[in-house]
């Protein structure tokens, strides 16, 4: 399987990254050279073997059903790039 | 054995030590480090420095000792990677998207550093979001390693992703460094600054409050000059924390209670699958004397075999920059972090904002991520992956039937050239060959400074043990450092550029 530029366009409109016209070929070229070295990844056999999960075997636990973090939106908003009160502030979404 | 003239010399078990006789106070020993970090300033080794902060902390240490209330660390200057959140001090992960960042909270492994005592320094370079083997993966610019190559006046690169916490360790501007270690990023940056680096057993340390870059993978742990003192700062750095649903809720042992047990009567592996073709017959042979210092102070060696150890490589950069995809997701220019200007709606705002935060090798693993998990391809890839890592897992369930440790070299090599492998990514990505694998099964492993290179560069030897096993990982790291007697110093020729 190989990437082309096609296939590049459409992962970074997914992964929401601009590329400009002129990295699509570098950026495709880089991931085949990346996905041809993983591809001996093919040569195992992984017939019945199951897929991990996690490296140490556990369940998840239950945590107490108690209030933790108290309401502290002044100080969580205090990195935002642009606010408004409390709101996050971006550019028009509707019409 | 006589302290050395200098604190900067100390280490931190000496400085300890010193602290609670009232040989020197917190204040002296601080001001030393923060104006030894001052005049080091070329190495880069720093992002933000916080020499407030640690005459404040100095100065509160120096009281509780004089109460007769030292906690475990007190008064011990220490550097933090700059991939751990530090409530109110800018934490940046290396990264342009992340430059004015200040965060509300604290991370819990350095909360639980400053609940014993430890005193902050600065907070470390480092590759991008920890994704690199050698520092130049930095929107804050490549960090020199201390070390040059005999007759060199070349820089050479400290190893990566905690590049800037090892060449701070290794350059004596802190008694300790914290690093985070997901292929590799503790360990090998130690073995190429001639330091002792350890990554705990998955859910040892709390991930909670350290930027994520691979959660199934990333490891906190220490970066010191001595075996023992990664094992001091392992005691408080370790622990149970219900806010990490990973964390592992058993006891912390008193690491340092059996460094000196020695290795006699201990099975040592040897993988005969690390024996790289092509790689420096300088490795092998430095392997081949850890063996001999192993079975000279009693240890049964035992060749013993990790078949698919060579998939582990290919098995992580496909786990990795998938994990790496969806954690990264949340740098949007919304919330916090870096904005582009000038956005014409919402979705351009995200995709400027990622465009100019991201550095290059970051949108590489974003989208390598995004294509292994897209459609069509997660079986093939990311699926079929994580079936190799169970058979990982497996080879180590297997091997420590027949042994209790396993020996093997730390890197491919030594320290290479700024600039030498940033071209191919491949090249840069085999530096963690010998260190991925404890990373996938989740097990400790420790790289020990063993020797120099033909060119009196730093070289490592590692440990790799069973899970939460940490305390047979040590003593047999310590025998290594016994054995070896690495006293080569790096010449401070950074204190006159």
């Amino acid at each position: 399987m190989s990437v082309d530029e096609k296939t590049v366009r459409r992962i970074a409109t997914l992964a929401r990254i601009s590329l400009a016209e002129e990295q699509i070929l570098p950026m495709a070229q880089e991931l085949n050279g990346i996905l041809s070295w993983v591809e001996q990844l093919r040569d195992v056999d992984v017939k019945d073997v199951p897929p991990m999960t996690s490296v140490v075997a556990r369940h998840l636990r239950m945590r107490e059903d108690v209030v933790t973090d108290t309401n502290e939106a002044a100080v969580l908003m205090r990195n935002a790039p642009a606010a408004e009160d409390h709101f996050f502030v971006v550019p028009k979404v509707v019409e | 054995m006589p302290l050395p003239a200098s604190p900067l010399d100390f280490t931190l078990a000496e400085a300890r030590d010193a602290l609670r006789a009232k040989r020197l106070s917190a204040r002296e020993l601080t001001t030393a480090f923060v104006e030894a970090m001052a005049e080091a300033r070329s190495l880069n080794a720093f992002i933000t420095e916080t020499p407030e902060r640690a005459a404040e902390m100095a100065a509160e240490s120096d009281q509780r000792i004089a109460a007769g209330e030292a906690r475990p660390l007190e008064g011990i200057p220490l550097a933090i990677k700059d991939l751990f959140c530090t409530k109110d001090v800018r934490t940046t992960a290396g990264s342009r998207i992340l430059e004015t960042f200040i965060p509300p909270y604290e991370s819990t492994v350095t909360r639980n550093l400053w609940n014993a005592g430890a005193v902050m320094l600065g907070k470390t370079n480092m590759d991008e979001f920890a994704m690199g083997s050698s520092n130049e993966n930095s929107w804050f610019e490549p960090v020199s390693s201390p070390w040059r190559a005999k007759n060199s006046n070349q820089s050479v690169v400290p190893g990566g992703s905690s590049g800037g916490s090892a060449a701070a360790v290794a350059a004596r501007l802190c008694l300790g460094a914290t690093g985070t270690d997901t292929g590799g990023s503790i360990r090998q940056p130690a073995a190429l600054s001639g330091i002792v680096g350890m990554k705990p057993t998955y859910g040892r340390c709390s991930r909670w409050g350290i930027v994520a870059f691979a959660s199934s993978l990333d490891q906190a742990g220490p970066m010191a000059r001595t075996v023992r003192d990664a094992a001091i700062m392992l005691g408080t750095m370790a622990g149970f924390d219900p806010k990490d649903s990973t964390s592992v809720d058993c006891p912390v042992p008193d690491y340092e209670k059996d460094l000196e047990t020695g290795v006699a009567g201990l099975r040592i592996g040897v993988p005969r699958e690390f024996r790289l073709e092509g790689a420096p017959a300088e490795i092998d042979a430095l392997w081949s004397r850890g063996v001999a210092w192993m079975r000279e102070q009693g240890a049964d060696i035992v060749e013993i075999s990790l078949p698919h150890t060579k998939y582990a490589l290919p098995a992580y950069y496909i786990v990795a920059p998938a994990e790496a995809s969806s954690n990264l997701a949340r740098y949007d220019g919304v919330r916090f972090g870096r904005r582009a200007e000038g956005a014409a709606d919402v979705v351009d705002l995200y995709e400027r904002s990622r465009a100019e935060g991201f550095g290059a090798e970051v949108q590489r693993r974003v989208l390598m991520g995004t294509y292994v998990l897209s459609a069509g391809y997660y079986d093939a890839y990311y699926v079929r992956a994580q079936k190799v890592r169970t058979l990982i897992a497996r080879d180590f369930s297997n091997a420590f039937e027949r042994c209790d440790v396993i020996l093997t070299p730390a890197t491919p090599g030594p320290a290479f050239a700024i600039g030498e492998k940033t071209a191919d990514p491949v090249s840069m990505y085999l530096n963690d060959v010998f260190t991925v694998t404890a990373n996938l099964a989740g097990l400790p492993a420790i790289t020990v400074p063993a020797g120099v290179s033909a060119e009196e560069l730093p070289l490592g030897l590692q440990v790799i043990g069973k899970a939460f096993d940490e305390e047979t990982v040590l003593r047999v790291g310590r025998a290594i450092e016994c054995a070896a007697g690495f006293s080569a110093k790096p010449a401070p020729w950074w204190r006159f550029s």
